[in-house]
């Protein structure tokens, strides 16, 4: 079991440290403008000078993918943060000091998570409208609950742990005991729950921009590279062949990560 | 009894909260619907009586009474775009994004519950590993992307059905259920792999249990104890989780019905956000909550049949 329980966390942090490079390279450098069409190499086929070949515009494809696997993850990213910190503060107040209000938002968390995210998102965009910072927005509200609720839980087993009573005797002030005093002891089911919302996130942002209402041109981007080259399916494979893997290995190698994370540290 | 009421009571509250949000949320939004109607030709006078004509010179709340009536009713308002009864325009795409769930749902339950029993008993063995591992994978796919990749394997390659060759169900049953086959695989795929994992540490959690042993002692088949002591047990927490995925297909239908260029509930959605047309927006919506909630209803109900220590404790 131990050898297994390792290869996870190697597979994971290998992967997701692989796209990590990618798209830090990608970042600085591509190896062609992304936008820059070439009417003489349209549907080139894979080959040395167009590794990953071009599309029906005859952009190089490989340094499409290098960018939009970097835009994939700023949205992964950002909504994270943007529903993970909202999440986790609401969870931890909620948590600690209990009542009335703890109560309200509770109720509301359990109607949001019977939702599917996609779908809530969807009205977020409708109301919004589409665009890279909306779909952050949007998913980043729809993260909100999970986080939320995995912080309270955790808040609620530890608030009436004696390390916790022990500092209040020493008169220690609520907030500092919230952010300091338990926090901390939070951060291992919160990564795995991060890792959790990190795959969703790609996914989502793919699917949404698949549909035409996430990231908007002229942004390259995964989901939308994939809804484009899908015309174009019988003569150019490859234009959806190598966004479509972009999209998985980011997706696989966090949850790979999140996995090994999670059962190293319930060892 | 009292169960069933009380059930039945929060069902009505949140269904009546949702409408409620959804209307509020797009009353709110900037931009005004009778101004991006008549788009050029848009004088003060000819909104006002458009206003007038669409009834957004009224408050909200009157509003929303009206349009809650009208819900009951069976009328949703009417589209901006289409200029026709939203009920309409939604009536006939509920049938394909029902073929689906249901297709999608029952291609899960046939192939998750066997898979999940099976690596649950072999729990640790190369079979179980390889299975969990290609799991891993397939969870961590796009469902588009496997819609992807099964027009270019089944359609494009071994030409088992033609891609953007739908079939309305009105032409004929057989091929509109045949073209949905594929739709529904693409969706069923990933939400199996996260079926056979619950599934799977669900049972794995049972076969410790006493009456496991007890069940074996009486001199039952492995399938027996299997399929009739520890699957009926291993299934409560399931249960919540095959409630959520209903849900979960039908929102994802909205995203397949595009892969496959279904002219369903989906197209329809994402057209609509996109033109801003708003009743049509909120009655999919509306009608898709109520379908979720109604779901987590029965799964509510189920859960109290199958474990009545459920009911005690409420």
């Amino acid at each position: 079991m131990k050898k297994k329980r390792n290869l996870t966390l190697i597979i994971g942090a290998v992967l997701t440290a692989f796209m990590l490079l990618f798209l830090l390279i990608g970042f600085f450098y591509t190896p062609y403008d992304p936008d820059a069409m070439n009417g003489a190499a349209k549907f080139a086929a894979p080959s040395l000078s167009h590794p990953f070949g071009c599309d029906h515009f005859g952009r190089d494809i490989f340094s499409r993918v290098l960018k939009g696997t970097g835009t994939t993850f700023f949205v992964a990213f950002a909504t994270l943060l943007l529903g993970g910190t909202i999440g986790v503060l609401v969870g931890a107040f909620t948590g600690y000091f209990g009542g009335w209000i703890d109560e309200i938002l509770m109720r509301i968390n359990d109607v949001i998570v019977s939702f599917p995210g996609i779908l809530l998102a969807l009205v977020f965009i409708a109301l919004l409208g589409p665009g890279k910072y909306n779909v952050i927005l949007a998913l980043g509200i729809v993260f909100i609950p999970s986080f939320a609720r995995i912080t309270r839980s955790e808040f609620l087993a530890r608030k009436d742990m004696d390390y916790v009573k022990s500092a209040r005797l020493m008169g220690v002030s609520h907030l500092r005991i919230i952010f300091v005093h338990i926090l901390p002891n939070t951060v291992p089911s919160l990564l795995s729950m991060a890792a959790i919302g990190f795959n969703n996130a790609v996914l989502s942002e793919a699917g949404m921009s698949f549909l035409g209402i996430g990231v908007q041109p002229p942004d390259a981007s995964l989901g939308r590279m994939l809804s484009e080259s899908q015309t174009y399916l019988m003569t150019a494979p490859w234009g959806s062949v190598f966004p479509g893997l972009a999209v998985i290995l980011l997706a696989l190698g966090v949850s790979l990560l999140g996995d090994g994370l999670q059962k190293k540290g319930g060892n | 009894m009292k169960y069933l009421a009380k059930k039945f009571g929060s069902l009505f509250l949140t269904l009546l909260l949702v409408s409620f949000l959804s209307f509020f949320a797009f009353s709110v939004i900037p931009g005004d619907a009778a101004k991006s109607q008549l788009g050029t030709e848009a004088t003060p006078e000819r909104i006002e009586a458009l206003q007038k004509e669409m009834g957004l010179d009224r408050p909200v709340l009157e509003r929303y009474a009206s349009w809650v009536t009208g819900f009951f009713h069976g009328d949703l308002g009417t589209s901006y775009s289409y200029l026709m009864p939203v009920g309409e325009l939604i009536r006939d795409k509920v049938p394909i994004t029902i073929a689906i769930t249901v297709i999608a749902f029952l291609m899960i339950l046939v192939v998750s519950i066997p898979i999940g029993i099976f690596t649950a008993q072999h729990a640790g063995g190369h079979l179980d590993r390889l299975i969990m591992t290609i799991n891993q994978v397939i969870m961590s796919v796009p469902g588009f992307f496997i819609g992807i990749l099964i027009t270019y394997l089944f359609g494009l390659i071994l030409k088992w059905f033609q891609p953007g060759a739908y079939v309305p169900i009105s032409e004929n049953f057989s091929g509109f259920i045949g073209y949905l086959v594929a739709p529904s695989a693409a969706i069923a795929l990933p939400r199996c792999s996260m079926a056979v994992k619950m599934l799977r540490s669900s049972v794995l959690s049972q076969l410790d249990a006493d009456y496991v042993r007890t069940a074996y002692s009486r001199g039952n088949s492995t399938r027996r104890v299997m399929y009739h002591h520890v699957l009926k047990n291993a299934l409560i927490p399931v249960l919540t989780f095959w409630g959520m995925t209903i849900a979960d297909i039908v929102a994802n239908s909205i995203i397949l019905e595009q892969v496959f260029s279904i002219p369903g509930m989906g197209n329809l959605l994402i057209t609509s956000i996109s033109n801003r047309d708003y009743p049509v927006v909120q009655g999919i919506l509306v009608l898709i909550a109520a379908l979720i909630i109604i779901i987590n209803f029965v799964v509510d109900l189920l859960y109290g049949r199958i474990d009545p220590r459920i009911r005690v404790k409420d």
